[in-house]
Order: C-alpha cells, then structure tokens, then sequence
C-alpha cells in the first residue's frame, strides 16, 4: 500500500490554508465530478481521489494527523493508541466532501488504514450518494426480438429486470437505487445496463428496420411464383414476379423489428432477392438454353 | 391515462436543506416545471434526478444559475452525439458485415 499525497492531488503545498484547500477542491470538483463526465471512468476515479484528499485536508483533526505523520503513515495507529491513554479526547469538524453524481464513499486503503473505515469522523450532514454500477449484458438479436426478463447478479445481489423489445446495441439504460449503498443516509446509486446486441447471421438491423438477403433460383426470377422465407417473427409466403431482377428488393411493412417501448409498432423488412444461376447442366438443359439464345 | 407522480417542493427543500428560492429560480430559467396545485408547488418524479443534479451544480460546485443552464446544454449535446455515434457505428457494422470488411 503506498502513501498517497493529498496535497500534490490538490495540486498544494502544506501551507495551503482551508480556503486554499476548498478553493482547490472545488475547481478540481468541477473539472472531474461524475454529473458533468458522464460514463467517464478516468474522471470517476480521478473525483474519488479529489474526494479523499478533501476529506483528510479540510479537516483540522485529520490534516493534523496526516501532517504529522505523514509517510510514517503506517505506526499512526499505535502512536494515537497511546496517546489516547494518556488523555480523552474528541473532535468534530463541520462540513464534508461532495456527495458527488456517483460514488463518494470510496476511499483507497491509505485513507482507511491511516483514518479508519470509509468516511470515519464524518459529520452526520455529509451524506454520500452509493456508488454507481455498471454492466452489459450481451443479447442475440433474436433475444432483443421480445420483451423478456433477465436476471442479473449485481455484488451478490439478484435484480430481476424487463429487457423491452427493440432495445438498441450499445443502448444504455438506468436502474435507479440498484448501485451502490449510500451513506448516511444518503440514497443508493443506480445501475447502468449497457445492452450488446450481436448480429444475425442473415438478418441485420438498422434502427427498426431489418434487412436480409433472398437467393431466387434463376427460373422463379423469370418465370414468377411463390417463396417462403425466414422472418424473425416466423416464416413469410411472398410471391415472386416474373422478370424479377437480380438485386431487386422488397419492403414488407411490418416486418421489421418492433419500436422500443412503442407496443405494436414495427419498423419495415427489406428483402433483397440475389438470383442464383444454374450449375452442373445436364445436356438437355444446355441444349433448350441454346434453343432460347438462338430465339 | 398515465399516472403522474408529484413530490412536493417543500418536502424536497426540506429534505436537501435547500431554499425553495433555488427552485424558483430553476423554473425561472426552464430547467425544471412546477405543477401547482391548491397553491402548493410540486415537481414530477421523474424530474427528480435532474434536480438534484442542479441541486450538486449550485450547492457542491459552486455553478450559479446560468452556468447551470450552459453545463446542461452541454451536456445534453453530448448525450445526443454519443447517441449519434452509437447509431453510425451500428450503420457501420451493417455495411462492413455487406461487404466483408
């Protein structure tokens, strides 16, 4: 475990008074704070840095401890346990760090070696926010086809959720009150769900629109006549019209994929007919394509 | 008909130890919409996360009203542009996959 230089992350020296210290909190706060970086990890991680050395240098008792034993962090322990048989003491300080748009109480095992468990001698009026989570669950494109249930085990904890029909690839969605346990008093976080949602082998997706490639065989294409093809709602009957050509495509209202949280209401199938000529004629078969050349 | 659930604003203030002038103030600019009903303020639940983001803004960052309307705008922008590359790279892949790249 390292020691962490709470000053050099305020970017301040240790004469830095308290408003210096608030001053530069603050700045930094703006520039890394969850609420204006949103799915930012780095800036997350960089405002629980912040976070920590505001709550070791913005007050007296901790900066105190911090000051005096700085790199000798580690014997501050038994230093204070003596000293606390000498003489009772106590100490209150007012104000807190931000409770931040996600977690605030994470603290790195510095902090809580040196100053206890997380937020120790917190005032009751800091309440902290519980830690955002986040996750992705992975979905066939027949799978996001339906509205179905998922459940998810968050830290131990099963979540039962809807998935509706029609959600997105990289589509993100919000459970609030499923992250993490706030403090203090202060409420849980959410759980952001980030939907990855693989492609089809023959049918691929774009918005609520769903396209997919039909092969024709080269008589149907001329002569016209009846398909049936593979839809992700079952199978579809089409009728071919004679002369179609190669490259034609289909529009089947309806039988796209369904709108998210629109109940009923899908985008269009785009069929694209690919016209699959003849191999492997037999002598009898060149012979009557001849006759056709030559008429 | 759609449920709509209200919490009332002095409830709100009183829970966050806010002045009810902030609320004010945030309905003065648009941010936020307050139903009034028997003279008493209300918000929309599902306005609720938003306002305690400006709530963080004003309080923790020190962000006054009109920076909070800009931050807001900003944000909103780019919220749209991750939704507008997540769109293009999903059109991306159905054109890549097209023509086996």
């Amino acid at each position: 475990m390292n020691f962490v230089d709470y000053y050099k992350i305020l970017g301040l020296n240790k004469s830095a008074s308290p408003k210096d210290v608030k001053n530069a909190y603050r700045k930094l706060a703006r520039k890394f704070h969850p609420d204006l970086n949103p799915n930012n990890a780095d800036a997350k991680a960089n405002f629980q840095q912040i976070n920590e050395a505001n709550e070791v240098l913005s007050d007296p008792e901790k900066r105190k401890k911090y000051d005096q034993y700085g790199k000798d962090w580690q014997h501050a322990e038994e230093f204070e346990k003596q000293k606390q048989q000498q003489s009772q003491s106590s100490g209150s300080r007012q104000g807190g760090g931000f409770s931040g748009g996600q977690s605030g109480g994470d603290f790195s095992d510095f902090f809580e070696s040196m100053f206890g468990g997380a937020g120790a001698g917190r005032s009751r009026q800091a309440k902290y926010r519980g830690e955002d989570y986040s996750t992705e669950i992975q979905l066939e494109l027949i799978d996001a086809y339906k509205t179905h249930k998922q459940t998810l085990t968050v830290n131990g904890k099963n979540i039962r959720i809807t998935i509706p029909a029609g959600v997105e690839n990289g589509q993100t969605i919000k459970i609030a009150g499923h992250g993490g346990v706030g403090t203090n008093g202060g409420p849980n976080g959410d759980l952001y769900i980030s939907f990855s949602v693989a492609n089809h082998s023959r049918i691929k997706r774009l918005g609520n629109n769903l396209f997919s490639t039909v092969e024709l065989d080269l008589y149907t294409a001329i002569l016209g006549g009846e398909i049936t093809i593979e839809t992700l709602d079952g199978k579809v009957k089409l009728n071919v019209k004679p002369e179609t050509q190669n490259g034609t495509k289909v529009n089947l209202k309806g039988k796209g994929f369904p709108v998210y949280k629109n109940e009923g209401q899908f985008g269009d199938l785009q069929v694209t007919y690919t016209i699959k000529m003849p191999t492997n004629l037999t002598a009898k078969q060149k012979e009557l394509f001849e006759e056709l050349r030559n008429n | 008909m759609k449920t709509k659930y209200l919490i009332a604003i002095d409830d709100f203030c009183a829970n966050h130890n806010i002045d009810i002038s902030f609320i004010n103030s945030l309905e003065q600019t648009g941010l936020i919409e307050i139903t009034t009903i028997e003279q008493s303020g209300f918000i929309a639940a599902d306005q609720l996360l938003e306002l305690e983001k400006y709530v963080r803004f004003y309080y923790e960052l020190d962000i006054n009203l009109e920076g909070i309307e800009t931050v807001t705008h900003l944000l909103q922008n780019i919220n749209n542009l991750q939704l507008e590359i997540s769109t293009l790279t999903n059109r991306l892949h159905l054109y890549e996959s097209e023509w086996n790249v």
